[in-house]
C-alpha cells in the first residue's frame, strides 16, 4: 500500500472517529444534565430549569462558562505534566470506543482481541489522575492520586476476572462475537448464567470510574476535590469529560457483555442499534441512582470489598463455570456451543 | 516511503528517547513516567509486527498495572538523591566494565549464525481475520502446557514468598471484623435500666 492510499485510509478513519466522538461528547453533555435532573427528582427538587426549556440548554451554558475561564497553573507545579494530565485521562476514555459494536455491522475496528483492548485502555485512565495529583504539587491532590491508584489496582483484578467468565462462555475476545453468543431470548443473555460476575463487574466499573460511592479520589468533604483541586477552566472540564465518557463506556461494556448488546429482548421487535442505546441509558441510570442513594465508602472498606469480597466471589464463580462447561451443563455449555 | 515504515520510525525514535530519559532524568517519578512511555511505544512496535495479543497484554499488564504500582511506591518514597550519587566516580570503572561485557555479549549473540536472516525468514503476513490470540492459546495450552504450569507454580511461590516476607503482625493494631459487626443484636449492645425519675414528681 502506497503512502497516499494509507493517507486516504487515515482520513476516512478520522471521519468515522468523528462520527463516534461528536455524539459521545453530546451524550456526555446531556448526561450531566440528566444527572442533575435525576438527583434533583430523587431529592424532590427541580434541578436546572433556568437556561432554555426545562433547563435543556444548561450543559451548553456550562461548557461556555468553562471555556472562557482562565486555566491556572500553580507556581510550584510541574508545568508540562500538569497540562498533559487531563489529556492523559481523556484520550484512553475516547480511544476505547474504537472497538465497541453499536450493532451487528456498525463497529469502527472489529478486532479479534477487542475485550483485551478495552481492558488495557480503561486501565490507562488512572495515569491522568496520578500525574495530575503529582504534578499539582499539593498535598490534597497527591492524596487523591494515591487513593485512586490503590483503588484502580484493587478493582481491576476483580473486573478482569469477571470478564474472564464472559470469554469462557462466549469463547471469543471479539466484542461482536460475544454479543452474537447471547442470541436467543432475554434469558440467553449472560446476565443470568453469569449473575455474580455481572454484579461484580458493574460495581467494579463504578469504582473504576471514581464515581460515588467510590469517589474517595475526589472526596470533597475530606480532601477538597482530590486530584483536580488545582485545575480550573477547560483543564478541569477535560477531567469531567473523561469521567463521564468512562461512565458511558462502562455502561456500554456491561450491555455488550451481559445484556446482549444490540439484541432485542422482545421476540417480535427486530434487533438494532436502538436497543444498544436504550440498554446503555438504563445502565447509566444506575450510576446516577447510586450517587443519589449511597454515602461514600470509607477507604479501608473499599479495599476490603475489592480484595476480600469481589476477588473470591469471581474466582468461585469461575470454578463453578469451568466445571459446568466441562460437564456440558446448560446454559453455560450451550452458550459456548452456539459459536 | 511506506506509511508503516514511517510510523515505525516515529515510534522507535520516541521509544529510544524515552529509554534515554529513564536513565538521565534526576526525578524518580519522571523516570517512571518515561518508562511508561517506553513500554507504550514498544507495544505499538509489537503491534506493527502483527503481534496484537502480546502488544495489548504489554499495555494491560505493564502499563496498566505494574507501572501504576511502581509509581505509587516511587511517589510515596522520599528518595534523597545526593547519597546515591556520592560513589559515582568510584563505581564508574566497574560499571563501565559490566556495560562493556554486556555489549560484547550482545554483539556476539546477535551476529551469531543462529540469529541470521536465513534462519529467521520474514514471517508470512496473515490476513486481518487471523486470530493470533487463539493460536497463542493453542500453543500454550497444548504443546507448552508443562512449561506453562511450571511458570504458574513459580509465580505462585513468588507471591506467597513476597507476602510472607512483608507481612508484619502487630498485636496492637485495631481492626474491625465486619462479619461480627453485622451479627450484633440488641442484647449485645443495649441495656435498659428502669429507674425512678428525679425529684418528687410522681
Amino acid at each position: 500500500m502506497g503512502f497516499l492510499d494509507s493517507l486516504l485510509l487515515l482520513i476516512v478513519t478520522v471521519l468515522k472517529v468523528l462520527l463516534i466522538i461528536v455524539p459521545l461528547l453530546l451524550t456526555v453533555a446531556y448526561l450531566t444534565y440528566a444527572e442533575r435532573k435525576v438527583i434533583g427528582a430523587i431529592q424532590v427538587r427541580k434541578g436546572p430549569n433556568r437556561v432554555g426549556w426545562h433547563g435543556l440548554l444548561q450543559p451548553i451554558a456550562d461548557v461556555l462558562k468553562l471555556l472562557t475561564k482562565e486555566v491556572l497553573v500553580p507556581t510550584n507545579s510541574h508545568r508540562f505534566l500538569f497540562l498533559i494530565a487531563p489529556i492523559l485521562s481523556l484520550a484512553p476514555a475516547f480511544a476505547a470506543w474504537a472497538v465497541i459494536p453499536f450493532s451487528d455491522t456498525a463497529v469502527l475496528a472489529d478486532v479479534n482481541a477487542g475485550l483485551l483492548y478495552v481492558l488495557a485502555l480503561t486501565s490507562l485512565g488512572v495515569y491522568g489522575v496520578i500525574v495530575a495529583g503529582w504534578a499539582s504539587n499539593s498535598k490534597y491532590a497527591f492524596l487523591g492520586a494515591m487513593r485512586s491508584a490503590a483503588q484502580i489496582v484493587a478493582y481491576e483484578i476483580a473486573m478482569g476476572f469477571a470478564l474472564v467468565g464472559v470469554l469462557m462462555v462466549s469463547g471469543s475476545l471479539n466484542l461482536g462475537d460475544i454479543v452474537r453468543a447471547q442470541e436467543g431470548n432475554i434469558f440467553h443473555w449472560f446476565w443470568l448464567p453469569l449473575f455474580p460476575l455481572f454484579i461484580v463487574y458493574f460495581i467494579s466499573g463504578v469504582a473504576e470510574t471514581n464515581r460515588a460511592p467510590f469517589d474517595v479520589a475526589e472526596g470533597e468533604s475530606e480532601i477538597v476535590a482530590g486530584f483536580h483541586v488545582d485545575y480550573s477552566g477547560m483543564a478541569f472540564a477535560l477531567f469531567f469529560l473523561a469521567e463521564y465518557a468512562n461512565m458511558i463506556m462502562i455502561a456500554a461494556l456491561a450491555v455488550i457483555m451481559f445484556l446482549g448488546g444490540w439484541l432485542s429482548p422482545i421476540p417480535f421487535i427486530p434487533d438494532g442499534m436502538g436497543w444498544f442505546f436504550a440498554k446503555t441509558a438504563f445502565m447509566l441510570f444506575f450510576f446516577l441512582w447510586f450517587r443519589a442513594t449511597f454515602p461514600r465508602y470509607r477507604y479501608d472498606q473499599i479495599m476490603r470489598l475489592g480484595w476480600k469480597v469481589f476477588i473470591p466471589v469471581t474466582i468461585l464463580w469461575l470454578t463453578v463455570e469451568a466445571v459446568a462447561i466441562l460437564l456440558e451443563i446448560e446454559p453455560w455449555f450451550a452458550i459456548r456451543d452456539a459459536i | 516511503m511506506d506509511f508503516k515504515l514511517f510510523v515505525f520510525w516515529i515510534f522507535s525514535l520516541v521509544l529510544i528517547g524515552a529509554a534515554v530519559g529513564v536513565i538521565t532524568t534526576r526525578n524518580p517519578v519522571q523516570a517512571a513516567l518515561f518508562l511508561v512511555l517506553a513500554f507504550f511505544n514498544s507495544a505499538i512496535i509489537w503491534m506493527l509486527l502483527e503481534a496484537e495479543f502480546l502488544s495489548i497484554t504489554l499495555v494491560l499488564v505493564y502499563v496498566g498495572a505494574v507501572m501504576v504500582l511502581f509509581l505509587f511506591v516511587v511517589m510515596m518514597l522520599d528518595i534523597n538523591l545526593s547519597p546515591l550519587r556520592e560513589g559515582f566516580s568510584r563505581y564508574l570503572p566497574l560499571g563501565a566494565l559490566i556495560v562493556g561485557a554486556i555489549v560484547v555479549q550482545m554483539v556476539f549473540l546477535l551476529r551469531a549464525k543462529s540469529f541470521s536472516a536465513e534462519k529467521f525468514p520474514v514471517p508470512v503476513p496473515r490476513g486481518a481475520d487471523y486470530n493470533n490470540t487463539r493460536e497463542l492459546g493453542m500453543a500454550m495450552y497444548t504443546d507448552y502446557l508443562f512449561q506453562f504450569e511450571v511458570a504458574a507454580v513459580i509465580l505462585l511461590v513468588a507471591i506467597i514468598a513476597a507476602i510472607a516476607l512483608t507481612m508484619r503482625r502487630r498485636p496492637d493494631t485495631k481492626y474491625q471484623r465486619p462479619s461480627e459487626q453485622v451479627q450484633v443484636t440488641k442484647e449485645d449492645r443495649l441495656r435498659i435500666v428502669s429507674m425512678d425519675s428525679e425529684g418528687g414528681a410522681k
